[in-house]
């Protein structure tokens, strides 16, 4: 099985590997996949008062492919609105990374914890806003 | 580290080189100055020469097993191997009854032959082996049944590399008038084979496994007391009628030249590969949260298999680029799904999914295996370090109470 050469490029280097502080309320964290499956991706964005993603880290569990898809997606938040990192498809990490079909479930993951990242900082923000209107 | 041979090939439990000497054997057996000849030409010197290569090479083959060359088949490997065995001992047998015994931890060239008798109406019990990969002789008895024809039980599982108690199996089967195959394909020259003591009636062999090509294989057939064999493939009648189509003298030679220097050298070797072998798991079996995976003991010593937790084998593998190793990840297998044979030793997923074969050869070095104890260790840690599990296992997190997000 040959990588292509962007995704031995992120394994290599992955990019923004870490970790934020999942209860600072301006992060989103979405954790997604399981251990039985083979892949769990932790993805967390740091998001501005108005809605701009300012940093973004990863952590991955699972196979080449898949590191290289979180590792991608870290890199392709940064300085988006929320409307727009919703709207990235899987396709795209597809086609970047040259997956092949076998493992075009890895993109569909990385696009599912983006999903669970906006989730969660979109319900943090609902419960911050509840708070301030109760207060 | 300059002498090194990169990619290092750790992987002999999949295929091995063919030796030097056995290659010299095969190239004699080609052209025109060689011995070309069919073996099933009675009358010229061409026939004869060939014939008498073959003969050769089965003497060489039933030396290593006990047996006498009367009882050796030739096939194309052991997967044809398994098929006449199996298919060939149900169906001849099918008057007596249609229950067939085997493992779980097959190969699939057992497991898929099952299933297809199991098409045809034979009735098939899969066994689960022991958290340390051997049968349990107490559940196996149990399991025999007035209409039980044929047991197969692999000799060294190809995964984990454990040694089956055939003997002990063999006692059982010829007490109850069962016929007995086993899958040897692993076994010759790592680990002795008596058919006799062993109570064997069927077996498999191959020779890419033993320095020898690929493409050609063995069946050990039991003479006394006849074992009789419904033939698979027809045509002229050739091996007694059990496995017609002209024999190929250089892959014979070949099979039979690796097999005499697999049973002349065993003994050094095993030694050596042994030496190898806990060399590796002493330069590695400190690190934290490591499973060896089936029986250390029972184990044949150039075998390896260990679980890595909190990393993913194929991302493991990709790590180890310089060396080639196999993994019981799904990602590495055509199907998703992670190694039967770790689960059903009772591996979770993810143990499977982070498991790393190491199998070592005649041709491995020490200079090899601590080039690979260092870049395990280096690629293991890089792996923990971008994993959101070992994060949580460092935490303090159970694993397996939390509820995941599946997709």
């Amino acid at each position: 099985m040959a990588y292509s050469d962007k995704v031995l490029d992120h394994y290599e280097n992955p990019r923004n590997v870490g970790v934020l502080d999942k209860d600072d309320p301006n992060v989103g964290t979405g954790m997604v996949g399981a251990p039985a499956c083979g892949d769990v991706m932790r993805l967390q964005i740091q998001v501005s008062e108005d809605g701009v993603v300012e940093d973004a880290k990863f952590k991955t569990y699972g196979c080449g492919s898949a590191i290289a898809s979180s590792s991608l997606v870290t890199e392709m938040v940064k300085g988006k609105t929320l409307e727009e990192v919703a709207a990235i498809k899987n396709s795209e990490i597809v086609e970047e990374l040259a997956l092949p079909p076998v493992k075009i479930h890895c993109s569909v993951l990385a696009e599912d914890a983006i999903a669970a990242a906006i989730a969660d900082i979109k319900a943090k923000r609902e419960e911050q806003s509840a708070q301030k209107e109760s207060a | 580290m300059s002498s090194l041979n990169i990619p290092i090939y750790l992987d002999y439990s999949a295929t091995t080189p063919v030796d030097e000497r056995v290659a010299k054997s095969m190239a004699e057996c080609l052209t025109l100055q060689g011995n070309f000849g069919n073996p099933a030409s009675r009358s010229h010197p061409f026939g004869w020469k060939a014939e008498e290569a073959v003969e050769e090479a089965r003497r060489n083959v039933a030396e290593i097993i006990g047996a006498v060359p009367k009882e050796i088949v030739w096939t194309s490997g052991a997967t044809e191997s398994d098929n006449l065995a199996i298919k060939g001992a149900a169906e001849f047998n099918q008057k007596k009854g249609k229950h067939i015994i085997t493992m779980k931890t097959e190969h699939k060239a057992v497991l898929d032959t099952c299933r297809q008798l199991e098409r045809d109406g034979f009735e098939v019990s899969y066994m689960d082996p022991m958290e340390n990969g051997l049968l349990d002789l107490e559940a196996f008895k149990k399991e025999i049944r007035e209409d039980t024809t044929v047991v197969s039980i692999m000799h060294v599982n190809n995964e984990i590399g454990v040694i089956q108690d055939i003997a002990a199996i063999g006692a059982i089967t010829r007490e109850k008038g069962i016929l007995f195959h086993v899958d040897a394909a692993q076994s010759p020259g790592k680990v002795a084979i008596d058919v006799d003591e062993m109570n064997v009636d069927l077996m498999s062999l191959c020779a890419h496994k033993v320095y020898g090509p690929k493409g050609i294989g063995a069946l050990y057939v039991r003479r006394k007391p006849r074992v009789r064999l419904e033939a698979q493939i027809h045509g002229g009648g050739h091996e007694r009628g059990m496995r017609s189509g002209t024999l190929a003298t250089h892959q014979i030679v070949g099979m039979g030249e690796a097999f005499r220097i697999a049973r002349e050298e065993m003994a050094t070797e095993t030694a050596h590969m042994r030496k190898l072998r806990d060399r590796l798991w002493d330069g590695v079996k400190d690190m934290e949260e490591i499973y060896l995976n089936g029986d250390l003991e029972q184990r044949i010593p150039g075998n390896l298999n260990i679980s890595f937790n909190f990393v993913e084998g194929e991302s493991l593998i990709m790590s180890l680029k310089d060396i080639a190793v196999s993994s019981g990840s799904a990602c590495t297998s055509s199907s998703l799904e992670p190694s039967y044979v770790l689960r059903a030793i009772g591996r979770n997923d993810e143990l499977a999914h982070s498991s790393i074969r190491f199998t070592m050869g005649r041709f491995t070095t020490e200079e090899e295996v601590d080039f690979t104890i260092g870049k395990v260790r280096e690629a293991v840690q890089k792996l923990r370090e971008l994993s959101p599990l070992w994060d949580m296992f460092k935490d303090g997190v159970d694993l397996d109470s939390v509820e995941w997000a599946h997709h």
